[in-house]
């Protein structure tokens, strides 16, 4: 019972980050159909920027500039780079969006070189928040909650009560009316670009801290991003919170599972050969993998993903 | 088969790369550039197999190196398995085993996969590729686990003409002789009609479908297939490195090969064999002269997805039809008085880079903030100005000279493309 | 490229003649090389020494933190004090990006620039590929053979079953360390139940096996209450597995984790509250201390032959030279030095720099190290040294004179291991020419 509570709250915690993640993910494969390789990248660019901030004014105007800087860049790339991709087809902005992530990631060993950086958590926020069968929840953690959730509701505002949000709805189901309408397409697309990143950025601001701030960051989440996103159905926000909670809590139950995959066919009746090195698999072991087990599994026979309209 | 496969000219072309290829050792005897060969020749058969899907069949695959590592690793174990058993002749036909691992591979894992094309064949590909690497850490016993598997491609004190593949150039020869077989056997792939529906099922899959083809199966044949050919390649890679490591079936192989292919020009078939050579080159000689070489390696992919989308193949086979059709001189002019600015643009950028890694990484050997480093060659004072002002001069001249001349350049092109096309407007 | 003044190796030895009171032979390998100095280009010569290590991608600092080392030991340690046989020692960085397949055309590239020294230290993979190379290599070209000394790489097969003429080793493998982290452990009776916990890849198996076995032979009461490999570099989030170590009831947690893994996994039992300690191989150097911080206070311990609070002659004016040097690099690797001191005295007993002439000098050498007296094992190639356990704590000027990396934390030595207790018997069979 106690483990359950716990696992239950890391797995929460995990979740939401993920889904700060993955919701600009969503958003920009939605809108312009683009599947963005670098998106981790934007999450490693905002960790590094509300660092250097952090270092000249502290923590708390990082948390509010960061996320924009990191969405002006991400805009700045959208209008001068991915929209010259464009107009060579889909493949092509998905190349450019691979080649960025390494660009990104040799530019943040050039300024900031190849090892971590000293981002801390801020004093105010450094502690335990409760003690929960004698196991500590930091206060951080409840913070990156916070943030989150509160990101999900402004985000679910904006889209729902506001003139740009309903543009961007209307334009993820039907951009060619929208754009016979008279809106701004290749704009909006920007926004949407540059918001996203943001959003990836704001994630970078306060995982930064919470994991290690370094150039490798980006790459050790990419491609969960993308597992979330294929999970949760393409293009669907709903579907992406509840595939980031539900990955976020697979990973820390399964943590928990030290059976052998030869316990999980006993349990069935099925007496397995010994001795071989697939059976004697934990599913501990297996736990960072099995993310990618259900993307193929969901791939397989469901494409549209959880919550998705769409198949491709 | 189709005639043209053996016209006179193809003949000729065909005919004067290999004699190139053998030709090659004898004039570069370094024993570096020989490794340098052999790997370009692995890397040609490996990204002419990666082309078959994204190019042939508009698969774009994340995943192509648990074939060409699973061909590795099954080629590696059979050469041990064998050991003194065998002899120079079994190891030399070795490749094969490992194109029929990645052959078994393909009709397992692309069952899986190629059930849907599009972005859901990237995705899926993408998971198995994850799920592969990291499941290949996890059995030792198969692969190997950091060490990997090793193994010796010498047999005995037996040879066969004259060849134990000891010496590195032997090897050479071999790698030749698979790349130029598998080359051959995948142009000819591409002239049957198997090899034409899968163009069509990449243009339209709709209109395949309807025609009567059953895309699926188009797709699944073609993962098989490519998988043996990627197959053979990585057990070229393993009797050439005499090891096989987890890597080689990891997501970067992966990448790296997508590089490759795209940077040597997907739509055509000898845009790979290009894109190996270049990239292997690249990777090798500029990562041998300077540490920055990632950030020159991902601004130079950058920049021909902005640019030339096609890839080098695209722009040879313009320059190409431009040449026969004789306006190839009225660009001349045009080409050589962009290259001056484009050099001063290039110097310019690579001082401002190389500047600022011997600077903020502290480049090997300096330490960060030395008052005097090398850069390039020169003892140069990072903390001064004077460097970082010319580089930046020379680079916002280089890049305003571009801007100008590459305009008329711009200008230049359209008109004589449209001349090309036959519509003088 | 070479300056000519430099080359007058003959003006600078002749200098320090005056500073050094010199030893009989060392006076002749300077007279020789003063006279060879005068006599043309040939005593320009140097012995070089190719490094072949990661220099871009993911692990690059690692890689250019070892260059860094050997380069600095190289000048002071050697070239300053008269060189080998006159000439200078000098390291030249091979970047082999972490790849066991790229070191290898690394290795050739060196060969082929005349380079019959290279040393390697990052991944046991790497590790294999060059002892592979260059076995065969020596065995292929009898007349131009090349010496690997390994100077991190610490799969205990290369120095067993691998065990190779051409190499040497100059860190303790993951079953020495082992041995002396147990043999602590023998002693401390706080210990109760302890917890293994690894990355899923050979080294974490090699660690995880090690512990099992010899706690099962020196502490029978110790129990082994749970036992967690998780795949190297993509966990985030620790917390799940610090969830199941608090349930176990664990006091102590044993894990071969390096770098992020590490970092995380401690940051991660200090956000839970978790008070069981940990002992690990790689928490000193290289960004650990930094990425960890606070978070490892009196709770994380590592097995070393050094750390900054190890009393030596000179090291540590060595090492705050370095940091002051190198801004940002840290020093860690007094094997580096240990190892470039070895070598050169090699060379200049052998008065040789043929490589098999250099390795039999090596082998069954005694050396006065700064950490104790280091003995290279004739028998596996693996040098026996002092190590130390230490616990990370706070700096206060006395026993922990030195904090780690600028973070206000240093290591505070609680136990040391003589060279002869880290001894273990070796499976070595070696074919030697």
């Amino acid at each position: 019972m106690e483990f359950v509570a716990i696992s239950l709250l890391n797995g929460i915690t995990y979740g939401l980050l993920l889904f700060m993640l993955s919701s600009g993910l969503t958003l920009i494969f939605s809108m312009m159909g683009i599947l963005n390789f670098a998106h981790a990248s934007f999450y490693m660019l905002g960790a590094y920027f509300a660092y250097q901030i952090s270092t000249w004014v502290g923590f708390w105007p990082g948390l509010l500039v960061a996320p924009l800087l990191v969405g002006a860049v991400g805009a700045l790339i959208e209008r001068y780079g991915l929209r010259r991709a464009h107009r060579f087809g889909h493949v092509a902005e998905l190349l450019f969006t691979f080649g960025l992530a390494f660009v990104v990631e040799e530019l943040v060993h050039l300024i900031w070189g190849k090892s971590s950086v000293d981002y801390k958590i801020p004093v105010e926020l450094d502690g335990a928040l409760f003690t929960l069968f004698g196991t500590d929840f930091p206060i951080y953690k409840g913070f990156m909650m916070l943030v989150s959730v509160g990101m999900l509701v402004a985000l679910y505002a904006l889209l729902t009560r506001t003139r740009i949000g309903l543009i961007i709805q209307a334009a993820l189901t039907k951009p060619d009316m929208v754009e016979a309408l008279g809106h701004n397409v290749p704009r909006i697309f920007m926004l949407v670009f540059g918001g996203g990143t943001a959003l990836a950025g704001l994630a970078g601001v306060i995982g930064g801290n919470a994991f290690i701030t370094e150039p490798g960051m980006a790459a050790a989440v990419g491609s969960i991003v993308f597992v979330i996103v294929v999970v949760g159905g393409l293009g669907s926000l709903g579907g992406a919170f509840i595939a980031s909670l539900l990955i976020g809590c697979i990973q820390t139950f399964s943590v928990a599972l030290s059976i052998s995959i030869t316990d999980v066919f006993a349990l069935v009746g099925i007496t397995l050969p010994d001795g071989s090195q697939v059976a004697r698999l934990t599913i501990t072991q297996l736990a960072p993998v099995l993310p990618y087990l259900l993307m193929v599994a969901i791939l397989i026979f469901r494409p549209r993903g959880l919550m998705g309209s769409r198949e491709s | 088969m189709n005639p043209a496969l053996l016209s006179r000219g193809r003949l000729a072309v065909w005919g004067g790369c290999l004699a190139l290829a053998f030709a090659l050792p004898l004039v570069l005897k370094s024993g570096f550039v020989i490794s340098l060969l052999c790997q370009i020749g692995i890397m040609v058969v490996f990204s002419l197999s990666y082309n078959m899907l994204l190019g042939q069949t508009g698969l774009l695959s994340f995943g192509h190196a648990v074939y060409y590592g699973l061909g590795a690793f099954a080629t590696m174990h059979l050469l041990n398995a064998i050991g003194k058993g065998g002899g120079p002749l079994t190891t030399a036909l070795l490749p094969f085993a490992g194109g029929l691992a990645g052959l078994a591979a393909g009709v397992l894992l692309g069952y899986v996969t190629t059930r849907k094309a599009g972005t859901t064949f990237a995705m899926i590909t993408l998971g198995i590729g994850e799920m592969v690497a990291a499941c290949s850490l996890m059995f030792p016993a198969v692969f190997g686990g950091e060490g990997g598997v090793s193994g010796n491609r010498v047999v005995g004190k037996e040879t066969v003409l004259g060849f134990s593949w000891g010496p590195q150039v032997e090897m050479y020869g071999l790698i030749v002789l698979w790349a130029f077989a598998c080359t051959v056997a995948m142009f000819a792939l591409t002239q049957t009609p198997l090899g034409r529906i899968a163009n069509a099922v990449r243009d339209n899959p709709e209109r395949a479908e309807f025609v009567g083809y059953d895309t699926e199966r188009v797709r699944f044949l073609m993962v098989i297939l490519s998988g043996f050919f990627a197959g053979i390649a990585g057990g070229l890679s393993a009797l050439n490195y005499e090891i096989v490591t987890a890597e080689t079936l990891n997501a970067h192989t992966s990448g790296v090969v997508l590089l490759i292919a795209f940077v040597g020009g997907i739509g055509f078939f000898y845009g790979p064999i290009i894109g190996a050579i270049l990239v292997t080159v690249m990777q090798i000689v500029i990562g041998g002269m300077t540490h920055a070489w990632l950030l020159y390696f991902g601004l130079f992919f950058l920049f021909m997805v902005l640019v030339a989308p096609g890839g080098i193949a695209s722009l040879i086979a313009v320059q190409r039809a431009l040449w026969q059709a004789g306006l190839f001189r009225r660009m001349l002019p045009h080409y050589l008085a962009v290259a001056l600015p484009v050099l001063v643009l290039l110097a310019g950028l690579v001082g401002l880079i190389e500047l600022g890694y011997a600077l903020l990484s502290g480049d090997a050997g300096v330490g960060a903030g030395d008052t005097a480093t090398k850069v390039l060659g020169m003892q140069l004072h990072l903390n001064a100005p004077g460097p970082w002002l010319t580089a930046l001069a020379v680079t916002g001249i280089g890049l305003m000279l571009t801007r100008w001349i590459g305009g008329r350049l711009g200008v230049a092109w359209n008109a004589t493309l449209a001349t090309l096309h036959g519509d003088k407007q | 490229m070479q300056n000519p003044m430099d080359g007058v190796a003959g003006f600078k030895t002749f200098q320090y003649l005056e500073e050094n009171s010199m030893t009989q032979s060392k006076f002749r390998n300077l007279a020789i090389a003063a006279s060879l100095a005068l006599m043309g280009s040939a005593a320009y010569a140097q012995v070089k020494i190719a490094y072949i290590d990661p220099l871009s991608g993911p692990f690059a600092n690692v890689g250019e933190a070892g260059l860094k080392g050997f380069k600095e030991a190289a000048e002071i340690l050697v070239n300053q004090k008269g060189g080998i046989m006159g000439q200078k020692l000098e390291f030249v960085g091979f970047d082999n990006k972490g790849s066991p397949q790229e070191t290898q055309i690394q290795l050739k590239a060196a060969i082929d620039q005349g380079f019959r020294y290279v040393t390697q230290g990052n991944g046991s993979g790497a590790a294999h590929s060059l002892i592979d190379a260059v076995n065969k290599w020596n065995e292929r070209n009898p007349d131009k053979t090349v010496l690997f000394f390994n100077y991190a790489a610490v799969d205990p097969t290369l120095t067993g079953e691998k065990c190779s003429f051409w190499h040497f080793r100059f860190d303790a493998n993951t079953e020495m360390k082992m041995e002396a982290i147990t043999n602590f452990m023998e002693n401390d009776k706080k210990i109760k139940k302890v917890f293994i916990i690894g990355q899923d890849y050979a080294h974490g198996h090699q660690v995880a096996k090690a512990a099992k076995e010899m706690l099962a032979k020196k502490r029978k009461d110790v129990q082994i209450v749970g036992e967690d490999l998780h795949p190297i570099g993509r966990v985030k989030d620790f917390a799940p597995y610090i969830a199941k170590i608090k349930a176990s009831g664990a006091d102590t947690v044993i894990t071969g984790n390096w770098g992020n893994d590490l970092s995380l996994l401690v940051k991660a039992a200090k956000d839970a509250g978790l008070t069981a300690r940990f002992f690990t191989y790689y928490a000193g150097g290289l960004g650990t201390p930094q990425a960890m911080g606070a978070s490892g206070e009196n709770k994380v311990l590592q097995l070393t032959e050094w750390h900054m609070n190890v009393p030596t002659k000179s090291t540590e004016k060595f090492a705050l030279d370095f940091n002051k040097k190198y801004p940002g690099v840290w020093f860690y690797y007094l094997r580096v030095n240990t190892m470039v001191e070895m070598v050169a005295k090699a060379m200049n007993t052998a008065k040789s720099t043929d490589p098999k002439a250099v390795a039999l000098a090596l082998e069954d050498m005694r050396f006065p190290a700064e950490n104790g007296e280091v003995w290279m094992r004739k028998s596996d190639h693996q040098l026996m040294q002092p190590l130390y356990i230490s616990v990370f704590a706070k700096a206060d000027g006395k026993t922990v004179k030195h904090d780690s990396e600028g973070t206000g934390f240093g290591w505070k030595t609680v136990a040391s291991v003589s060279q002869r207790d880290s001894q273990l018997p070796t499976a070595c069979i070696m074919s030697r020419p």
